[in-house]
């Protein structure tokens, strides 16, 4: 019967640790509704997940979505199937892979670093002396970062969907000399506004996971600058694997029930 | 110096009962009592690793005691959070181990924030007043648009001592403002919290191990040993304080009661 008890204990401690991150983001979600607001923090965290994110996120998606154009039209051609590429470019980049590898790639670039910064604030006392010069940490630290991820991540989606789709325009007409005016026209009639909000959501709740995770590993670090490493590390692969699990049951929520 | 003649009437300012502090197994505070009449100098020595930092932050409450009472002018703080908190915490300036400046900052941002997130001044009085802070440790008006990583540790003690007393604060706490300084460095910050002190009347619990600076600013020396204040007594004791332990640490031996757990993890 021994072999059940590392499986208790682990058990037992991943519960301990939802419920904790469950309190922390009340502590700065919840209670960051009363004031004082950091206007000036949201703006500066905006700009460092959004702007900073772009050439990244760009990329991933140009590369993707010329790609994805590349193996449908290969994948197609097997029951002549061809004129699909662009209206299944649209639907896999807009629903799936816009979100999910937007949100991977800014879990990777910006969970890392608000978890090396937080940490390093900790390690260094910075959060202590916020407290003794009476300021709520978790207001002035926490409440921005969430807030301006949520509302980044979305815009970020949007642009990586226009990126996304071009790159399989760019493949579909010059590599697979698909006409370019049908490209985008079937592109255009196809795509709903539900295909592109649905992703939006999905980026909004991605935006969520990354600054959660970032704040929650960085503010609990502990042990010096091997303490702030290892926060670093959490936060990306816990902000990572909740994305890829939250986008499973987003996607089954959101698209199965019709 | 900040001595005061009528020590015999002066309030208790800081009352510390019987507080204990655990980190999981390790006992770190076993019963600490210590008690700091208002507006003296009241100077903690103890080797490293006693729990001279983890005191601090029990009475800030960053950290909160297991057991025990801590009162601030006769209000039990102990357990307390939120805006009470706040409350108390504005009248508190606290000088970190480790000045633990706001590196995103620069230098006048960090001595100004209490006064602007705090106690919502705005941006040009509040500059003002760090500028000013700045001048009275020695720092000229250019060093505050600097930002703390451009400063050697000497000059960011002297940040982190203008930030603890931009808000006039009544009580302030010195965590080892002299370590890692070379002498000469470390006397000027003596002198600086003397003179802070003086300049506010403030009470002030200072955290050293370094005994030439704590005989320059105390009234009242304690030494604390395994989590409990082992002797106390006028600064001007220490040297006849006919306790083992207290001769060993103001003359640095490595032998005598204290022994110092080098080969434990
Ligand atoms: N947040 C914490 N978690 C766990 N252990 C701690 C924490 N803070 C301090 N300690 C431990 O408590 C002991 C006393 O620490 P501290 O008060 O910082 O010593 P010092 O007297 O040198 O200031 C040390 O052994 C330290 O490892
Ligand atoms: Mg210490």
């Amino acid at each position: 019967m021994n072999f059940l008890a590392p499986i208790g204990n682990f058990t037992l401690g991943l519960l301990a640790e939802i419920g904790r991150i469950f309190i922390f983001a009340w502590e700065a979600i919840g209670r960051g509704v009363a004031p004082p607001y950091y206007w000036h923090q949201i703006g500066t965290q905006m700009l460092r997940i959004g702007y900073n994110s772009l050439p990244v996120v760009g990329l991933t998606a140009f590369f993707t979505g010329g790609a994805l154009a590349l193996q449908i039209y290969e994948g197609g051609s097997r029951f002549n199937a061809e004129n699909l590429v662009s209206s299944i470019v649209a639907l896999g980049i807009t629903r799936e892979l816009g979100p999910v590898l937007a949100g991977l790639m800014v879990a990777g670039r910006v969970s890392a670093a608000i978890a090396a910064e937080l940490g390093t604030m900790r390690v260094t006392e910075q959060i202590d002396a916020l407290v003794t010069l009476s300021t709520n940490p978790m207001k002035y630290l926490v409440t921005p970062r969430i807030i301006a991820a949520v509302l980044t991540l979305p815009l970020l989606v949007l642009v990586a969907d226009i990126i996304g789709i071009m790159g399989g325009y760019l493949v579909g007409t010059r590599s697979l000399s698909l006409n370019g005016g049908a490209y985008i026209k079937n592109t255009v009639d196809f795509l709903t506004f539900g295909d592109v909000s649905s992703g939006l959501l999905k980026a909004a709740a991605f935006g969520f996971i990354i600054a959660l995770m970032g704040c929650y590993h960085g503010f609990h670090s502990k042990g010096g600058a091997q303490g702030v490493g290892r926060a670093t590390t959490n936060a990306v692969v816990s902000a990572s694997i909740l994305i890829l699990a939250v986008n499973y049951l987003m996607t089954a929520l959101l698209f199965t029930g019709k | 110096m900040v001595k005061m003649s009528n020590s015999n009437t002066a309030k208790d300012h800081i009352v510390l009962k019987d507080v204990h502090k655990s980190f999981g197994p390790k006992h770190v505070l076993n019963g600490l009592n210590l008690t700091v009449k208002k507006g003296h100098s009241m100077v903690v020595i103890g080797g490293s690793g006693t729990g001279k930092s983890v005191m601090l932050k029990s009475i800030l409450g960053l950290l909160h005691p297991d057991s025990g009472s801590i009162l601030i002018g006769g209000r039990d703080v102990t357990g307390m959070k939120g805006a009470k908190r706040d409350e108390v915490l504005s009248h508190f300036g606290m000088l970190f181990q480790g000045a633990a400046l706001f590196d995103s900052l620069k230098v006048w941002q960090n001595v100004a924030f209490g006064l602007m997130q705090g106690k919502g001044m705005n941006a040009k009085d509040a500059k003002e007043i760090a500028i000013e802070k700045l001048h009275q440790v020695g720092l000229g008006s250019d060093v505050g648009e600097l930002s703390p990583a451009e400063l050697s540790g000497g000059m960011q003690k002297r940040v982190g001592l203008a930030r603890a007393i931009a808000g006039d604060p009544e009580i302030i706490f010195f965590d080892e403002p002299t370590t890692g300084l070379d002498p000469i460095m470390a006397d000027v910050i003596n002198d600086l919290i003397v003179d802070c002190v003086k300049r506010l009347g403030a009470t002030t619990i200072s955290i050293t191990h370094d005994m030439a600076s704590a005989r320059k600013i105390a009234d009242d020396i304690s030494m604390i040993y395994k989590g409990q204040i082992l002797w106390q007594g006028k600064a001007g004791e220490v040297d006849n304080s006919g306790n083992a332990y207290v001769d060993q640490f103001i003359h640095g031996r490595a032998d005598g009661p204290i022994q110092m757990d080098v080969f434990k993890a």
